[in-house]
């Protein structure tokens, strides 16, 4: 297959994706679990592809991730409230300190630039840390991050330990997808380049990485800033589908989810990621709903069926993932046409890789 | 000929009370090949790791094409504790990485395979051509660095084709057979193009024949790329037929250097080395 | 003087804290000490051990319900390592993490389900949560007998250590994992014997934290495990001693800070304190330094 072909069938495939959730928009009321599912996913989708650029493709093992979905959220919320609304959200701060109101595009942008500031800062010093202290110090600095967002203090800003709320969000979830789908596009060109394949590097062998003339602190640093931006993003998306946020919602547990979802995606694998999101959302906010309701069949009350029951089958399939299939759902590999192309006309994965070459 | 590449100055290497390097100095000059040989636990693979920026020495420095490149500590914490006959003469501190002195230069192998599990040999040598890169990371981000991106693939072709490695361009490198692994990791770090070759054993773990093969190669190498290659190895056979020179290590001390002769003949050596030689 | 009739108060409490959590850092340390595994799961152990005490109370007298939430809790702790960790004893350090959070979750969400999400009232157990009144202060009984009993179970947990088999054990497992294993030791009970200790200390923590704290909730089990973890990688990780310093320091620190009236930084404090040990002493306060070889 060429790869011109391979292109124009992507194109399409994405180009029908849209338009049928553009149909399904107009054809469905737009309160349906359908659209909470599918805009969660996309936003959960992000994020977790930006945690499996650090922690699968460069090899660090960073739990920081709610901390910047925090200050990309925060940061949306803050720069878009409209000025007439913002007496009443900020009624213990006489209106906060900030009197004027951003385009939502550009604030998404600006909530990804911020995150990635704070993570050059935090990157300065826990970037030299390694594997499991790496993880906790990060942990901790979204602790820091969120302790700080909610601070008296900084309330004309942050609204202290108050709701942000009343800012503009967009409803349809089109610019949920095409907003995740462009930053996913730009992770994966990223991975794709030269510097992903430093990444890659590092992640197998931080020594021989650096006997290649590859700057460990530098690559380090750019796979932590960009995976932050872009959670930052995904925090700012979510702020917007949300429609009010506080700074509580973002605890390590939400970090913790994000990294569920990644290994059961694989660890290493976008679309793994992207599949897994979806999964996770469908599943915990829709299809396993049922296990939260109390069922009667013919008079017989079905045991265990009651309030929370969803959550604990849920982590104990995660649990099945984690311990009997490591791999996840797609390992390292990575789902695409010429894969499924080449699955239906029986080529070796091997010869059309060699092609490829990458 | 007697322009040095690389000059060792009084390295010393401790960690704790453990004096792994002690005073070492030596040189090697354009074009040779020389030998770091010694008994196990002598302090060579410390020595390399000296040379290109892994440990900063405790004392002593280290030249690269007469250009200082390592000197002493950065904490001067160790340095205080080094009483040796040069102390205080190395304070101000050079101290820079292994991605540095790679890019001066001087590329290594390693003891024990440190290849790049997760990638095909084509992307082992590939990551060389990362480090000569003039895209930043949104033109490359981006893929407007075309053609930058077709000339890495290229070059890395061109390498793989010269060392024989296109029949296995696409395998997985860890799924070589152990000889071609070690080739590999040749073949990578001649991709930084160096001008100064480290081996660390290389020959580790290869049946006799692999080894002939292996003589061959490294000479090979050296006329082909113009290098100077500095190695660590236990094979003697190896060691004496392509050494120029040879330095012998012996509990962190040099004890004897020379031509193979002049090593081989050396009482102190005999006694030191080729007396508890290793029967590989 | 006066300063400190203020403040005494806030350094009683932090004393009282500290050694609650110096008993789950021990937990923290050991098993770190051993499989370097952060057992995120530890601080959740903590919070069912709460649990199982306000279920227990309400069937049994407290006298039967205490040794029960041992028991439990130590089975727990048991079976964890065994389900979630041990299947991954060769895999990399990455998995055994990441099932270790899953398990975190997985507790959580237990707890969430059979509480139904609302926080349960702690039992007054007697004489412990009794009301008393030291150097003018009116506090509950289990603010001054926490830290001689921390002392006591340190001690003991010390003498197990150095002077019995699996004592030694465990000491050796801790140095050299493998060498151990070749030597003849049976690393998989030195490694649940690890669990049984750690669980047991969190469960007697467990009674002496919620005794001064009116509610169980299924995350109240994560911030003082964190802060617990601190105090471990302060103190030098793998070593009991010095967790049980950093306890008693994050602990104190904590309350000094409360009493400044920084309640919101209480939490930050403890991370911040974490990250500087990180970059400036990575080994903590009494651990042993590690080199890479390359």
């Amino acid at each position: 297959m060429k790869k011109q072909t391979e292109a124009i069938i992507s194109v399409a495939l994405i180009a029908a994706l849209l338009a049928v959730l553009f149909i399904l928009e107009r054809t469905i009321p737009s309160t349906s679990m359908l659209f909470t599912v599918l805009k969660k996913g996309a936003i959960y989708a992000l994020v977790a592809v930006s945690m499996n650029l650090l922690n699968g493709f460069t090899g660090l093992f960073s739990l920081g991730q709610a901390g910047f979905m925090l200050v990309g959220a925060y940061t949306y919320g803050v720069l878009t409230i409209p000025v007439d609304q913002r007496p009443n959200v900020y009624m213990y701060y006489d209106g906060g300190m900030i009197q004027f109101a951003l385009h939502p595009i550009a604030a998404i942008i600006i909530a990804g630039i911020i995150a990635g500031i704070f993570a050059y800062l935090i990157g300065l010093p826990v970037l030299r840390l390694k594997s499991d202290y790496l993880a906790i110090a990060t942990l901790g600095f979204a602790e820091i991050i969120r302790a700080v967002f909610q601070w008296d203090k900084l309330g004309p800003l942050t609204n202290g330990s108050n709701l942000l709320r009343n800012y503009p969000s967009y409803k349809s979830v089109l610019f949920y997808f095409i907003a995740a789908g462009v930053c996913i596009a730009l992770i994966v060109m990223l991975i794709n380049s030269t510097y992903g394949r430093a990444f890659k590097a590092i992640r197998d062998d931080e020594v021989a990485a650096e006997a290649m003339g590859i700057n460990l602190a530098h690559h380090k640093r750019i796979a932590f800033v960009v995976s932050s931006f872009f959670a930052g993003i995904s925090g700012a998306l979510l702020a917007m589908y949300q429609t009010s946020i506080q700074a509580s919602m973002f605890k390590s547990a939400m970090t913790y989810e994000i990294l569920l979802i990644v290994v059961i995606g694989g660890i290493g694998s976008i679309t793994g990621s992207c599949i897994s999101s979806f999964l996770f959302i469908i599943l915990s906010e829709w299809l396993l709903r049922f296990l939260d309701s109390e069922l009667v069949i013919g008079g017989f009350k079905v045991p265990l069926l009651r309030s929370g029951f969803r959550k604990v089958v849920f982590s104990i399939i995660i649990m099945i993932i984690v311990l009997f299939f490591r791999q996840g759902i797609m390992g390292t590999k990575e789902f695409s046409v010429r894969r499924i192309f080449n699955r239906i006309t029986g080529r070796s994965r091997k010869s059309s890789e060699g092609r490829n070459g990458r | 000929m007697s322009e040095n590449v690389l000059k060792v100055e009084h390295v010393t290497m401790q960690f704790g009370g453990v004096v792994a390097v002690d005073n070492l100095n030596l040189e090697v000059n354009k074009g040779e090949i020389v030998s770091l040989i010694g008994p196990n636990g002598a302090g060579k693979t410390t020595a390399f790791n000296v040379i290109t920026g892994v440990y900063p020495p405790t004392n002593g420095a280290v030249y690269f094409q007469g250009r200082k490149i390592v000197e002493n500590h950065p904490q001067g914490k160790m340095r205080r504790q080094y009483l040796g006959e040069n102390e205080g003469k190395y304070d101000h501190v050079i101290a820079p990485t292994p991605d540095r002195i790679t890019k001066l230069g001087i590329a290594r192998t390693f003891q024990n395979i440190r290849l790049f599990k997760s990638q095909t040999v084509f992307e082992n040598i590939l990551i060389a051509e990362h480090m000569r890169r003039t895209s930043n990371l949104f033109t490359a981000t981006l893929h407007l660095n075309g053609t930058e991106e077709r000339n890495m693939r290229e070059e890395a072709d061109r390498l793989l084709h010269i060392l024989e490695l296109d029949d296995v361009r696409n395998e997985m490198a860890t799924s070589l057979p152990y000889g071609k692994q070690r080739r590999l990791e040749i073949a990578r770090a001649l991709a930084t193009k160096p001008s100064l070759l480290l081996l660390d054993e290389p020959a580790a773990g290869m049946n006799p024949q692999e080894t002939d093969e292996l003589t061959a190669f490294i000479g090979r190498i050296r006329d082909d790329f113009h290098l100077t290659i500095f190695m660590i190895e236990h094979h003697m056979d190896l060691v004496m037929e392509i050494s120029d020179r040879i330095y012998v290590l012996d509990f962190g001390k040099l004890i004897s250097q020379g031509t193979p002769d002049v090593v081989q003949s050396d009482p102190r050596v005999i006694s030191a080395y080729l007396g508890v030689q290793e029967d590989e | 003087m006066d300063w400190l009739s203020k403040n005494l108060p806030y350094l009683m409490a932090g004393i009282s804290v500290g050694g609650q959590y110096a008993l789950i850092a021990i937990g923290y340390t050991m098993v770190y000490g051993i499989l370097r595994l952060i057992n995120f799961a530890h601080g959740d152990i903590f919070m069912v051990a709460g649990l199982v005490m306000v279920y227990a109370s309400t069937v049994m007298p407290v006298y039967l319900a205490i040794p029960l939430v041992l028991v439990v809790t130590v089975v727990i702790g048991f079976l964890v390592e065994r389900v979630a960790y041990k299947p991954l004893r060769t895999a990399p350090r990455m998995s055994v993490m990441i099932s270790a959070i899953g398990v975190s979750y997985l507790l959580q969400n237990m707890a969430l389900y059979v509480t139904g999400g609302l926080a349960q009232q702690y039992p007054a157990l007697p004489w412990i949560s009794d009301t008393i009144t030291v150097f003018g202060v009116t506090t509950k009984r289990v603010t001054v007998i926490t830290p001689p009993l921390v002392i006591l179970l340190v001690a003991a947990l010390v003498m197990l250590i150095q002077k019995t088999k699996i004592g030694m054990a465990m000491r050796a497992a801790s140095k050299d994992f493998e060498t151990s294993q070749l030597m003849g030791i049976k690393i998989n009970s030195v490694i649940s014997m690890t669990f049984i200790i750690g669980s047991f200390l969190a469960a007697v923590g467990s009674l002496l934290f919620f005794s001064n704290y009116t509610g169980v909730t299924p995350t109240v089990g994560a911030m003082p495990g964190l802060k617990a973890f601190v105090a471990a990688v302060f103190g030098g990780i793998g070593s009991i001693p010095g967790a049980v310093i950093g306890a008693f320091i994050i602990g104190i620190s904590e309350n000094i800070i409360k009493g400044l009236g920084w309640t919101t930084f209480s939490d930050a404090f403890t991370f911040a304190l974490l990250i500087v040990v990180l970059i400036f002493k990575p080994t903590g306060l009494f651990g042993e330094a590690a080199n890479d070889k390359v």
